[in-house]
C-alpha cells in the first residue's frame, strides 16, 4: 500500500508538471525494478496508441509485461467485465449492459478519454463538384429509407451520375458511431454499398472512381491526403474540414469521436498497473499525435488526470436512469 | 452416337482428355506461383535477422516478429503434440476395434459434421472449456489453483486463462476430425488380407494393429497430418477469440504462458495504412511458409522413417 501511495503522488507530480510546461519528459523516474503484468484487450482502433504506449513503457520498466490483444471494444469488454484482464480499449463509451455485467461481477472501474478519432469522409479527387456536405446530406447518401442513387439527388447542380457507396464492415465501431450520428441508433444504412474490413481498401475504391464516396477514421485519411479529398462537414454553421484543431477544438461536428480506456480499480491498486495508466495519460499527447489520431484538448486531459487521481468510478456516458449520454466530450465529461 | 468409334476418334478423346488435365494442373500450380512470387517481391526486402529477433514495434524500421513467430511455434507444437495421438487412437478405434454399431455411426458422422464446423466456434468451445474452464476456478486476474513460480518452466495454473496450452489445444479442436477421417481412410486402405494374415500367425489385435495395420497406414495418417498442421498455423479466428494477443514483449516460457501468433500480425499489418506494414506483412507470410515447411518436413521424415513397403 506504502508503494501505491508513493508511486500515485510520483504520477500526480509528474502529470502537474506535463500540464505546467506542456513538454512531456520521458518516465525515466520510473522504477526500473517494477515487476508483474498489465493485461489489456479491446479496440483494434485504440490499438495503435496502447501499442505506442506499451512500446515506450518497455522500454523503461521492462520487467513488467504488457500485453496488448485486439478482440474489438465489445469483446474487450466481454473479458473486462469477466475480470480477465486489467485494462479494456475501446472506441465508444461502456454500454448499459456491459456496466451491469461489471457490477454484476463485483467489477468497478475508471473511465479515461485518451483521444480522438475524426472519422473523416472522402471523394475522389477529380470530383470538383462536392467539396462540403450538411450532415442531412450525408444521411441522404447513406441512410437506408432516402437514398440517393445519383449526385444529382444530393443537389441539383451536381451532375446525374450514379454515386459509389463505400463503408467500413458493419461490425467495427467505425460504423457503429457513423451511424448512431447520421440516421440514429434505430436507423438503418443502406444496404448497397461496398462494404471492406480492411480500410485500405475502402481508400483505393475512392482513389479509383471519380464518383465514389466512402468514410474511415482520420488516421487513414492522413496517412493518404495525396489519394482523397475530405469533405468538409456543415452541422447547422459552417462546413469544417477535418484537421488536427478542428477535431481537437470539437468543431469538426459530430463526426469526432473520443476513444477510451477502461481500468478495473482492483487492478489500478497493482504499482505496475498504476504506474502504466500514469505512463499512458503522460505520455498520450504526444504518441496519439505520432500514431495518427487527435490529442484531448487541456481542459479535458486534466479532467481526465484528475478522474485517474481520484479512482472516479462508473461511466459519465450512462444516467443513473439508464439513459445514454449523447453529446460531444467537451460538453459531457467532467 | 455412333458404338463403333474409329481408333482415330478414341486416339482423338484419349489426347484431348489429357491436355484437359495438364491444363487443369496448369493452372492451380500457376495460381500458386503468382502467389509465391508476388509475396516475395512484396516482403524479401524487409526480410532480415532482426525481424525475426526484434518484438512488435509501431516504427516499421524496429518491428519484429519474434514473439508470434514463437508463439506459433509453441501453440502449433502443442496442437500437433496432442491432436496426433488422439486423431489416430480415435481412427484406429472406430476402424480396427469398435464393431459396427449404432453407437459408432452416430460418433462417426458427429466427426464429419465436426470436419465442416466454422473453426469460430471453435474459437468459442475453448475459450468457455479451456481459458476459463467453465469459471470453474476462478478467473484469468484470480486463479484458484497455481502450482510454481510463473516464470519457471513447469508453472501450471487452473484455469489455463489465455495461455499457449488453451491456443494449442482449441487448435487440436480444429484439426482433431480432419486428423479422424485422414487416419480412417488409410486404414481402410491398407488390404485385409494382410490384418487376416496377422491373425491366422496368432498375433493379438494389439500386435496387427502395431506392427502391421498402423505402418501400412502412415503415408495416407502423415498426409492428413500435413493437411490438417497447415490448417491449424493459418487459424486466426479461434486465437482472436480466445484473447490472443497481437503486443508481447516475451515469448512463451512455459504452457501458461501469454501469446501472439504469426496469421494476426500479418493481418494487423495488412490492415495498416502505411504501405510499408505491407511488406512487413510479405515477410512476416515467407516466414511462416518456412514454419509450415519445417513442420511438413518433420512429417515426411517421420512418414520415411516408419514406413514399410508392402510385400
Amino acid at each position: 500500500m506504502i508503494t501505491l501511495i508513493k508511486l500515485s503522488s510520483a504520477s500526480l507530480l509528474s502529470l502537474s508538471t506535463l500540464l505546467l510546461a506542456a513538454a512531456p519528459q520521458d518516465a525515466t523516474k520510473l522504477d526500473p525494478s517494477l515487476k508483474g503484468a498489465v493485461k489489456i484487450d479491446g479496440s483494434s482502433t485504440v490499438y495503435p496508441i496502447t501499442e505506442a504506449v506499451a512500446e515506450e513503457f518497455n522500454k523503461v520498466a521492462g520487467k513488467v509485461r504488457v500485453t496488448v490483444g485486439i478482440s474489438g471494444t465489445g469483446g474487450g469488454f466481454k473479458r473486462f467485465c469477466a475480470g480477465e484482464i486489467d485494462i479494456a480499449d475501446a472506441s465508444r463509451p461502456i454500454k448499459k449492459a456491459e456496466s451491469e455485467l461489471a457490477a454484476k461481477s463485483k467489477i468497478e472501474y475508471v473511465e479515461l478519454p485518451v483521444a480522438y478519432d475524426g472519422l473523416t469522409i472522402v471523394v475522389n479527387p477529380k470530383n470538383t463538384w462536392c467539396s462540403a456536405l450538411t450532415v442531412d446530406q450525408v444521411k441522404k447518401i447513406y441512410s437506408a429509407s432516402a437514398t440517393a442513387k445519383t449526385w444529382k439527388d444530393v443537389d441539383a447542380s451536381w451532375p446525374n451520375t450514379a454515386i459509389k457507396v463505400y463503408s467500413p464492415g458493419t461490425d467495427s465501431g467505425t460504423f457503429d458511431y457513423f451511424k448512431e450520428v447520421t440516421v440514429g441508433k434505430d436507423g438503418s444504412i443502406r444496404s448497397d454499398m461496398s462494404v471492406s474490413e480492411d480500410d485500405n481498401v475502402l481508400v483505393r475504391g475512392v482513389a479509383g472512381d471519380e464518383n465514389a464516396i466512402g468514410f474511415f477514421g482520420c488516421a487513414y485519411y492522413f496517412e493518404n491526403k495525396d489519394q482523397v479529398k475530405a469533405l468538409a462537414i456543415g452541422n447547422g454553421a459552417a462546413a469544417v474540414l477535418p484537421t488536427v484543431e478542428t477535431i481537437e477544438s470539437g468543431s469538426y461536428a459530430p463526426f469526432s469521436r473520443p476513444l477510451f480506456i477502461y481500468v478495473n480499480k482492483a487492478s489500478a491498486a497493482k504499482p505496475e498497473v498504476a504506474a502504466f495508466i500514469a505512463f499512458y495519460l503522460e505520455q498520450a499527447p504526444e504518441l496519439v499525435s505520432e500514431v495518427g489520431y487527435v490529442k484531448l484538448p487541456k481542459e479535458i486531459s486534466t479532467k481526465v488526470a484528475a478522474n485517474w487521481m481520484n479512482r472516479r468510478t462508473g461511466t459519465q456516458f450512462t444516467k443513473p436512469t439508464g439513459e445514454a449520454v449523447t453529446g460531444s466530450l467537451a460538453t459531457v465529461y467532467e | 452416337m455412333s458404338t463403333h468409334r474409329s481408333i482415330a476418334s478414341r486416339l482423338w478423346h484419349d489426347r484431348t482428355f489429357l491436355w484437359a488435365c495438364l491444363i487443369a494442373a496448369n493452372i492451380a500450380m500457376l495460381v500458386l506461383a503468382v502467389l509465391i512470387i508476388s509475396i516475395f517481391w512484396q516482403g524479401f526486402g524487409t526480410l532480415s535477422w532482426s525481424f525475426i529477433t526484434h518484438f512488435a514495434s509501431r516504427k516499421p524500421a524496429e518491428a519484429g516478429i519474434r514473439a508470434p513467430l514463437m508463439g506459433s511455434i509453441w501453440v502449433c507444437s502443442i496442437c500437433a503434440l496432442t491432436a496426433l495421438p488422439l486423431g489416430i487412437a480415435t481412427a484406429v478405434f472406430l476402424e480396427e476395434f469398435a464393431k459396427k454399431s449404432r453407437f459408432t455411426r452416430i460418433i462417426q458422422t458427429n466427426i464429419m459434421n465436426l470436419a465442416g464446423v466454422p473453426s469460430i466456434v471453435y474459437g468459442i468451445l475453448g475459450l468457455t472449456a479451456f481459458a476459463r474452464m467453465f469459471g470453474a476456478f476462478g478467473t484469468n486476474l484470480d486463479t484458484a489453483i497455481t502450482f510454481g513460480n510463473q516464470e519457471s518452466l513447469f508453472y501450471f495454473r487452473l484455469p489455463f486463462g489465455s495461455s499457449v496450452l488453451a491456443g494449442g489445444l482449441t487448435l487440436m479442436l480444429v484439426i482433431l476430425p480432419v486428423i479422424i477421417i485422414a487416419t480412417q481412410e488409410s486404414l481402410r486402405s491398407v488390404p485385409s488380407s494382410l490384418r487376416a494374415g496377422a491373425m491366422a500367425l496368432g498375433a493379438t489385435r494389439w500386435q496387427t494393429v502395431w506392427c502391421i495395420t498402423l505402418p501400412a497406414a502412415i503415408p495416407g495418417i502423415m498426409t492428413g497430418a500435413i493437411l490438417a498442421m497447415s490448417r491449424a498455423i493459418g487459424e486466426s479466428a479461434p486465437i482472436l477469440v480466445l484473447g490472443g494477443l497481437l503486443l508481447v514483449f516475451n515469448t512463451p516460457e512455459n504452457l501458461m504462458s501469454d501469446f501472439a501468433i504469426l496469421p494476426l500480425q500479418i493481418y494487423h499489418w495488412a490492415g495498416k495504412p502505411q504501405q510499408v506494414f505491407h511488406y512487413l506483412a510479405g515477410s512476416a507470410i515467407i516466414i511462416q511458409l518456412v514454419v509450415l515447411l519445417i513442420f511438413n518436413g518433420i512429417a515426411v521424415l517421420i512418414r520415411q522413417k516408419l514406413q514399410k513397403p508392402l510385400q
